[in-house]
Parts: C-alpha cells; sequence; structure tokens
C-alpha cells in the first residue's frame, strides 16, 4: 500500500525514466509519437500525472486489446455458467470464446447443465448477411430452449449483426415472451469502443437491466457481501470464498466467476458490494448503490498484505467487534502459515525487479504480491483502463468523454421505490468516517508506484522491447499475445490473464502459489542454455559499464546484474 | 448407422447427405477463415499478415495460433471504430500499412478482410491502388489480398486462398526448371520440416509454400526480431512459375482453384493433387511421385523407415485391430488419418468434420475402399452431431485436436491429440503426422495410449501386457 515517498530515496530504475522514454518515442512519426507521449509517462504517485487512457489505438501498431464481443461476452457474462449463451454471428467469434479464458466453475448441482462448456453459434452464412439474420437466430434460441429448458439465454452480437441492423433485442424479447425464461441481447458488436472495456460497460448494463433484483428472498447469513469484478481464474474466487467463509462472511454472488444466475438475481440483498477490478465492474457497483443503497469499497484480495488490509476493512464496515476478532485470527493464523514460503521465497527473489502491462486492475493488484517477496515494480501498465484506473477516482469529474465512450449507453438509475434501503445510517457513517474508513475509496495505480517508474498504457512491442534492453526486469506479467515475444528476449513472462494453467493467485492460499511460481520463473536455470546476442558477438558499449555502476547505488549492498543469462554480469563480459 | 454410397454414385455437394440438423453450431468443428489467412501469411519470409477490420479478429486470432504454436504471432490490423463501419475504413487502411512498413519493415504484407469489411464492402483494389499511387517508392514491401469472411467457408478455405493469392501475385513464369512447387496444406511445423528434409533428399530444389516451421518453431532469441526467421523466400514463390511440376495436398480440393491450378492456367505448371501422405499408402503414392519427378529411386534411409513403421504395426496390431476410432478435424486431415486407421486395422467409425467441401466422403472412399458399412462420414457438423453419433458407436478412443476433449471425457476414452488446435499439451506444432515416419510415431503414440488406457483400467496392474 502507500508507503510515504522517501525523496532522498535512491531512483528505482538503473537508467533515469526520462532517458528510456526518449528512446522508446524517439522512433515514432510525430502524429503517433504525440499520441504516444501522453501514454508513456513518468510517474509520481503523490500528483500523478495525466495519462490519456482508453484511447484508440493506432492501426498498424500491434496491440493486445481485444474487443467489445470479448469484453462482454468473454469476460463479464461468459462465466455465469447456467445461462445459455448464443453467439449471433459468423463462425469466429463464438469459437474464440469458447472456453478460452479459464473463469473455472462448479455447477450447484449435479444435474445442472454448465453450459459454458458450450459454444452456440448461428453460425451466419453468405444468405443471412444478406437476408437478414433474425429468422435464424429466433430458431436457434427454440432450439436451445427445445434441448436444455435454460434458466435463461443471453444473446451476443458480433461485428456483420450490427451492420445488416438485426434487430437482437425485439428478437430477445418476443422469444422471452413466448418462451416464459429470461431472455436478453447484448449489442456489443466489435468495432464499438476503443477495447474490451466498452463490451464490460454493456454487460454491466445488461446484467443489472435484466438479471439483478429479480429475487428479493435474503440471503440467510449475519455478514452479506458481494464481490465484483472477480472472475475466478484459476480458482482466485474458491480462494477468496474460502477465507471469507472462515471469518464468516458469506458471500451471495461473485461477479462474475463461478457464479449461478440466481445467485445474480438476488445480489441486491447483501449488505455491501467490494470491487476488485475496479474497470470491468465499477458500473455495477455504481448503479446497485443508487437503485437499492449498498454501498461500495474497493477491495484487493491479491497478496497477503492487501488480502489483510482487505478483510479488516470489510470488518470495519460492518462494525462488530465478533467480526473483527475473527478477522484478526484468520489473519494471524493465515499469515503464520504463509511465513515459510514467504520467507523462503523472499531470500531467493529480495531486490529483483518486475514489470507489469496487463488487464485494467491486474497490473496494478499484482504488485502487492510482489512486494509481498521483496521485488519492486519498475513498470506497469493496463491494457484496456481508463484514468481513473492509473490516477485515481478523483479525476473522475474531469475525464473528458470522447465519442467511443458516447456511443455506450448510461442506464439513467433511481432509487427503488420499494427496495431502495440505505445499509448504513447518517450517524454510522460519520462514526466510519471519522475512523478513517472511506466508501469507493480507489486512488488507482500511480499512487502506489514508486516515483520515476515508468508507466505505460497499451503498451505496444517496440516499447517493451526497449524496455527490456534497458532495465532487462527479473520478470513480466503479461497476457498470450506477448508472452513468448518477452520470452524470445530472455525474460520470464507470467501471463496474467490465463495464469499459465496455475493458480489460484488469491487470498493467502493463492499467495504462496504466486511466491512459488515466481521464485520458478526468476530462478530457472533454463537460461544459462541460451546464448545471448553479447555473447555470440561481443560487443563494446559504454552503456554497460555506467549501468553497472548506477546498480551499485540504486540496490545498494547487493548489485543487480545487467544480464541474467548464465548467472554472469553482462558487464564483466565487456 | 449410415453404410457408404457405391463407388459409382456421384456425389456432387447437394448430393452429400446432411447431418447438421440443428439451427445453430453448437461447439464448432472449424475456425474462421481469416485465421487460417494469417497462419499461411506466416509461412512467407518476411511477410506480416494484416487484417483490414477491427482489432478484435487480429487478437483473437493471435491468442488461438499462439496458444497452439507457443510462439510470437503478430498480427497487425486496421482497428476499425464505430466511424470507419459507417463511412469506410480507407484511412484506416492508409495509417496502419504506413506503420507496419515503418515499425516491421515487412518484406510482404498479407491482407485478409474480416466479417466487418467484407459486409460493409471494402474495395480493397481501389484502396491498394489508392494506397499505392499516394505511398509508393522504391522497395516498398509487396502487398497481397485475400478476401476471407468469416461467413463463408472455415479456416482451411482461408488457408488455400491465402497461398493461391500469394502465387497468383508473385509467380513469374519462365524457363522450366527442376523446381518442385510443394502447397502442403495446413499440417504442423515438424511436418513441414519433414516435407523439406524430403525434398531435399531426392535433390529437389523445390519451393515449399507456406513454410511455418521455421517462424512458428524457432529458437530462443535473446534479443527482439520484428518479424521471426524463416519462411518461403519470395523468390522462391516467385521461381515457382517456371517449376516443372506443383504438388498439391488434399483430396477435397479437387474441383477447386487453388495455388495448384493457377500456376497450371497461367505457366502450365503441371498440378499433381495428392492426399495428404498420411499412413502407408498415401506416403507411398507421395514418394513414388517425387521418384518420376526427380529421377532418383527411394532414397534408402525411406525406405529403411517405411521397413520399420511395417515392423512395428507387425508388432503392434494386436492392441489395436478392431478398435474403433472417432477421427475429427479438417476434412483433408480427416481423409489422411481414416486411411492411416483403415491401414493398422483401426475402425474410424466416425470420421467428421466441420467443412463441407463436398468430397469427404468420396476422398475417405478412394483412399480407404476396404471401409465398408460402419464407417460414418459426417461433414459440416459441429461436435454435439459428434457426440450423439458418438454415443452410439461406443468408440475406443479419440484422435483430433483439444476441442475433443470435453467428449473424451464424457466418454472416459483416451484421446490422441493431432492437427490443431493443440491447446491444452504442449508441443502441437511438433506432432508429425506425414509420411513414414509420421506414420511411425502416430502408430506408436495410438498403441501406447490404448495400452496405457487399458492398464491404468486393470484390475491387476502388471508391468507387462
Amino acid at each position: 500500500m502507500n508507503t510515504p515517498e522517501n525523496f532522498n530515496e535512491p531512483p528505482v530504475l538503473a537508467i533515469p525514466a526520462a532517458e528510456a522514454r526518449a528512446q522508446m518515442l524517439q522512433i515514432y512519426p510525430p502524429k503517433t509519437r504525440k499520441k504516444r507521449e501522453k501514454q508513456l509517462l513518468i510517474n509520481d504517485p503523490t500528483a500523478p500525472p495525466e495519462i490519456n487512457a482508453n484511447s484508440r489505438t493506432i492501426p498498424g501498431i500491434i496491440t493486445q486489446r481485444g474487443c467489445t464481443y470479448a469484453g462482454c461476452r468473454g469476460v463479464v457474462i461468459g462465466p455465469i455458467y447456467d445461462i445459455l449463451h448464443i453467439t449471433h454471428g459468423p463462425i469466429g467469434c463464438g469459437f474464440y470464446s469458447w472456453l478460452s479464458r479459464r473463469n473455472l466453475v462448479k455447477p450447484r448441482n449435479s444435474d445442472e447443465t454448465n453450459f459454458m462448456q458450450y459454444s452456440m453459434s448461428t453460425d451466419m452464412q453468405e444468405d443471412q448477411i444478406i437476408f437478414g439474420g433474425e429468422k435464424k437466430l429466433r430458431a436457434a434460441i427454440q432450439e436451445a430452449y427445445d434441448i436444455f429448458h435454460p434458466k435463461a439465454i443471453s444473446i451476443y452480437a458480433t461485428c456483420p449483426v450490427g451492420l445488416i441492423g438485426d434487430d437482437i433485442h425485439t428478437v430477445a424479447r418476443e422469444m422471452k415472451e413466448k418462451l416464459g425464461i429470461n431472455i436478453f441481447a447484448f449489442s456489443c458488436e466489435g468495432y464499438k469502443g476503443v477495447s474490451q472495456s466498452a463490451g464490460h460497460h454493456i454487460a454491466n448494463n445488461g446484467v443489472f437491466k435484466h438479471i439483478v433484483g429479480l429475487d428479493d428472498t435474503p440471503v440467510e447469513a449475519e455478514f452479506t457481501i458481494n464481490i465484483l469484478g472477480e472472475y475466478n481464474i484459476g480458482g482466485d474466487a474458491w480462494a477468496i470464498d474460502q477465507l471469507l467463509q472462515k471469518c464468516g462472511i458469506k458471500v451471495v454472488a461473485t461477479l462474475s466467476g463461478d457464479v449461478s444466475y440466481d445467485d445474480i438475481c438476488r445480489s441486491h440483498t447483501a449488505q455491501l458490494n467490494t470491487v476488485m477490478c475496479h474497470r470491468s465492474i465499477n458500473y455495477m457497483a455504481e448503479m446497485m448503490e443508487v437503485k437499492f443503497g449498498i454501498p461500495w469499497i474497493k477491495a484487493n484480495f491479491i497478496g497477503a498484505d492487501a488480502t489483510a488490509k482487505t478483510l479488516r476493512k470489510i470488518a470495519t464496515y460492518f462494525e462488530s467487534q465478533k467480526l473483527k476478532d475473527r478477522v484478526e485470527e484468520v489473519i494471524a493464523q493465515e499469515q503464520a502459515e504463509l511465513r515459510p514460503v514467504r520467507e523462503q521465497v523472499t531470500a531467493r527473489c529480495q531486490g529483483k525487479t518486475a514489470a507489469l502491462f496487463v488487464g485494467g486492475s491486474r497490473a496494478h493488484h499484482y504488485q502487492d504480491l510482489f512486494r509481498d517477496i521483496g521485488m519492486t515494480p519498475i513498470s506497469a501498465g493496463y491494457e484496456f483502463a481508463h484514468r481513473d484506473d492509473y490516477e485515481g477516482r478523483a479525476v473522475l469529474p474531469i475525464i473528458k468523454i470522447d465519442a467511443d465512450s458516447r456511443n455506450i449507453e448510461e442506464l439513467e438509475v433511481t432509487p427503488d421505490a420499494t427496495r431502495f434501503r440505505p445499509r448504513k445510517t447518517e450517524e454510522e457513517n460519520a462514526r466510519l468516517a471519522a475512523a478513517g474508513f472511506s466508501y469507493k475509496d480507489y486512488d488507482g495505480m500511480m499512487r502506489e508506484m514508486k516515483r520515476g517508474t515508468l508507466v505505460i498504457d497499451d503498451i505496444s512491442h517496440h516499447e517493451m522491447e526497449k524496455l527490456i534492453e534497458l532495465y532487462r526486469p527479473d520478470v513480466i506479467c503479461s497476457g498470450i499475445k506477448d508472452k513468448f515475444v518477452i520470452e524470445k528476449m530472455g525474460v520470464p513472462c507470467k501471463q496474467l490473464h490465463s495464469y499459465d494453467y496455475g493458480g489460484p493467485y488469491a487470498a493467502f492460499t493463492g499467495a504462496a502459489n504466486f511466491y512459488q511460481e515466481i521464485d520458478r520463473l526468476v530462478n530457472t536455470k533454463v537460461w544459462q542454455y541460451v546464448t545471448p546476442p553479447w555473447k555470440r558477438e561481443p560487443r563494446l558499449e559504454a552503456r554497460f559499464t555506467q549501468q553497472d555502476k548506477r546498480d551499485k547505488t540504486a540496490a545498494g549492498d547487493e548489485p543487480k546484474k545487467y544480464g541474467r543469462n548464465n548467472g554472469t554480469a553482462a558487464a564483466s563480459e565487456v | 448407422m449410415n453404410p457408404l454410397p457405391s463407388a459409382s454414385l456421384p456425389l456432387m455437394d447437394d448430393d452429400e447427405p446432411v447431418f447438421h440438423h440443428a439451427v445453430a453450431t453448437r461447439n464448432a468443428c472449424k475456425l474462421c477463415t481469416p485465421l487460417g489467412a494469417c497462419l499461411a501469411f506466416r509461412g512467407i519470409e518476411g511477410c506480416l499478415p494484416f487484417l483490414h477490420g477491427s482489432q478484435g479478429c487480429a487478437t483473437y486470432i493471435r491468442r488461438y495460433l499462439i496458444s497452439h504454436f507457443r510462439e510470437p504471432m503478430d498480427i497487425a490490423a486496421s482497428n476499425f471504430s464505430e466511424q470507419s463501419a459507417v463511412f469506410g475504413g480507407a484511412s484506416n487502411f492508409h495509417q496502419g500499412i504506413q506503420n507496419v512498413v515503418k515499425g516491421y519493415r515487412p518484406r510482404l504484407i498479407g491482407v485478409a478482410t474480416t466479417c466487418l469489411s467484407e459486409t460493409i464492402g471494402e474495395d480493397l483494389r481501389l484502396l491498394f491502388h489508392q494506397y499505392f499511387s499516394k505511398h509508393w517508392e522504391e522497395g516498398h514491401p509487396e502487398m497481397v489480398h485475400v478476401s476471407t469472411p468469416s461467413y463463408s467457408g472455415t479456416h482451411m478455405d482461408g488457408f488455400h486462398a491465402a497461398v493461391r493469392v500469394v502465387i497468383e501475385t508473385l509467380a513469374v513464369g519462365g524457363p522450366r526448371s527442376r523446381r518442385v512447387n510443394l502447397f502442403p496444406g495446413m499440417v504442423s511445423a515438424a511436418d513441414l520440416r519433414y516435407l523439406k528434409e524430403i525434398l531435399s533428399g531426392f535433390n529437389l530444389p523445390h519451393t515449399l509454400l507456406p513454410d511455418y516451421s521455421d517462424s512458428l518453431d524457432g529458437p530462443s532469441w535473446g534479443e527482439y526480431h520484428k518479424l521471426p526467421e524463416g519462411g518461403t523466400p519470395l523468390d522462391a514463390i516467385r521461381a515457382g512459375g517456371s517449376s516443372q511440376v506443383s504438388i498439391e495436398f488434399g483430396r477435397t480440393l479437387a474441383e477447386k482453384n487453388t495455388a495448384g491450378t493457377c500456376l497450371e492456367e497461367k505457366f502450365s505448371v503441371p498440378r499433381r493433387l495428392l492426399g495428404l501422405p498420411i499412413g502407408i499408402r498415401e506416403s507411398d503414392a507421395f514418394f513414388k511421385l517425387l521418384e518420376i519427378v526427380s529421377g532418383h529411386t527411394l532414397p534408402a534411409r525411406h525406405e529403411a523407415e517405411r521397413g520399420r513403421l511395417v515392423d512395428a504395426m507387425i508388432d503392434g496390431h494386436k492392441y489395436v485391430a478392431r478398435k474403433k476410432a472417432v477421427v475429427y478435424g479438417e476434412e483433408d486431415l480427416v481423409v489422411g488419418l481414416a486411411a492411416f486407421l483403415a491401414e493398422i486395422g483401426v475402425e474410424p467409425v466416425i470420421c467428421a468434420s466441420g467443412g463441407r467441401s463436398g468430397r469427404l466422403i468420396e476422398s475417405i472412399q478412394a483412399v480407404a475402399p476396404e471401409l465398408a458399412a460402419g464407417c460414418r462420414i459426417m461433414s459440416g457438423v459441429d461436435f454435439m452431431d459428434i457426440a450423439e453419433a458418438a454415443a452410439a458407436a461406443k468408440p475406443d478412443f479419440m484422435l483430433g485436436s483439444s476441442k475433443g476433449y470435453l467428449l473424451a471425457r464424457k466418454l472416459q476414452i483416451p484421446l490422441v491429440r493431432v492437427g490443431f488446435p493443440i491447446h491444452d499439451r504442449i508441443g502441437g506444432q511438433r506432432v508429425l503426422h506425414l509420411g513414414y515416419r509420421g506414420a511411425q510415431q502416430l502408430y506408436d503414440r495410438i498403441v501406447n495410449t490404448l495400452l496405457e488406457h487399458k492398464q491404468e483400467l486393470s484390475h491387476v496392474g502388471y508391468s507387462y501386457l
């Protein structure tokens, strides 16, 4: 968390960030450079500079970003396992969103169908593109109903659907009336918006309009919360749920990871919303607060210290001594169990560096895990986040709404006539505020990163290459599209979208997994078999010597090595 | 069970029995056309695939190809916005190509269209013309365009179409050379390496197109290469117009316009269409043709490999004979695998593909006439159709991509992973399918998988079987 910045602290980066930034920007033509300048910043945690996040990727610059359909179908709604999902479009989109995200699920009852294992597509053909696909969509819904009798069916539009003007919402409405089950549609054509982030927003709107609040049966438990923006990649939501159960806190719904349609129908009965991925789900938290009176706080179960902090924050909210005591007991117990692993790994990883370029919150959250084991994040950036995720929610009122964002519907939400119920009285809130507790408290990534580190939004391959050339971080966290690019350059890469088939990494149990995984990655001996370029063709570069000096100053008594290969400093080769 | 129609029955597209009766495609056994095109482009030296459409397609296709190959796979895009969807993507195209030229310095840009640009009717010829009239300069990379709307055909169609446009655009005629063109279709990186070894063994100069054996299965670099090494050299592609023969793999391509037919029409390079050389018979046909083309007899090493393969079949026949298999994937892969399975005594009770060339039945029939009744050949199907058929067929194992895992798990039978995509095992790009050596490896894997399965289910648990 926020450590007070020591201004006399040696710089985190061996080569000043300004120099690296200049080198990264140098090759761009003027127009591109002007744009990238605003997305490539040197961090100041006390006054984060303005970042031009959530702006369109320049054509021809290969990006990590996905599309609106991916954000909607793939990320937010896909994990609801008992909704039958139908992709309306040609085959590609449906195929690519078929179980490719590792969001794990266990159906509540053994006789239920886990629809995540299915990828239904209308597989539009040329004649539907010409004559319209509504008829086929209607027939596909009927067919899906006849075979599976699902509780709900969800329809997703792909690019051509919007272009040919199929009215999927009317089809959904008509079929809903005809079949008597909940059927709704999402206009999440891939060309909308800047990235998958637009899809998250569209999905939030749809889930809020069509599912949340359908069932008022309260969940019987003393302390009830929802976890928003947790997708159960590699079993994270299970690890969190187990931990919360130990504390006596009941999770009503996790949006969206290992979650059922029914869970979401009654998620509005919870006493508190905790937000993990602020980027993908803050819309939902805001709308639930306005309509039902559920307040929200920012949570982070990634990293042992962050998890402990989040647990305490939840306990503070409930103002129950019993819960507070229990939480302290659980934290003490879990930290004690984790300590041997953490210490072992810290001994091997202390002083190493990491860079993270992923997601809309992961590049922030995972910094806590690295700090747990004494590693320093030297550079980070998101793939699809907005300014508030970098600079904090304080900038929300001054964010300029561009044309792309304006295309996405903002729901007009008003308090529910019968079900709006503030969870706390004004007095209670005043008391909490006095104790230093705050709601909607997201300060963004930059305030938690060190001064002089590099913040790079929507990083390009070229910038990644420069970063590796200049700093050779000991590990880079990214996604599958960059993983092998990074590893070809001799730097291990940890995928934070799919976890490289690992996980869970959340809560204390997950933290142990992550520490060990990073230990394996940064201390692997495999790189000794790679002949680095400077061994094939020895070159003399003044930078190396200087680099070595700077390293010594920067890392104090443990001089860092420029090259990791073969365990020898590259500097010694020159 | 659907017995095979008799050999005399002419099978045209419309006559092919329809096995997919559902409206929706449920767990597709095919991928989208631009994926195939991007993969083919990646197998050309210095080529960067470029999708004209929204960025999501490039991202999805990249993540899918990468999860199989575990290698960098860059695909640029013109990143359509809502505005370009309405007013056209010309300015995005210009900007995108310029950035790619500056940033990557490719030798060839392989432009494929997506559903989006196809639906709004982008005129790529016009865009190319406008672009070149403004930005052409000495040394500018070549550009080719392939039309790949995903609402028409499968990834295989995209793959073959991309190979064709590259040949169409680049190949030039000339005095007949000894060179051989080989258009292998969508095979693994290991297959491609092996094919090159075979051709070199016959002392044949060759144009193997595409060739992603290095670009998608390369060594660790230590430093970043904007474009990976390897791929079919552009000069080799140009020389393809003066080759003595084009060999094309894929029995279902018989009536299609392909790179092979293009060279035949334009430069009178004769085209020889063979099945994918999987198993003994199809490999024999391939080697026989190489003997004729090269004037050399089969090199001793291949003779020896064939001998060992037959010997292995003798050793292992009791483990595989009469076993029933479900085979699925691209049509031509299924044809080859069915032929191979028939040779080793396995009954491919279901041969299924999401492709719909109209030639699957006759191709299998031609290559494995001994497969009579009891073999159900289904084209244009999805995995639900396959699952329904498999429930009745009681197979012993499955042969195909990772996508069959769900069904294999449900049936509690092993899955031998071949083809594409293999994303739940390492080394999908190194699975060898072709030639005697590929048959040997497939054979060993199939036998061992069956042995392992039997051993695991055994109550006794001996290590001698």
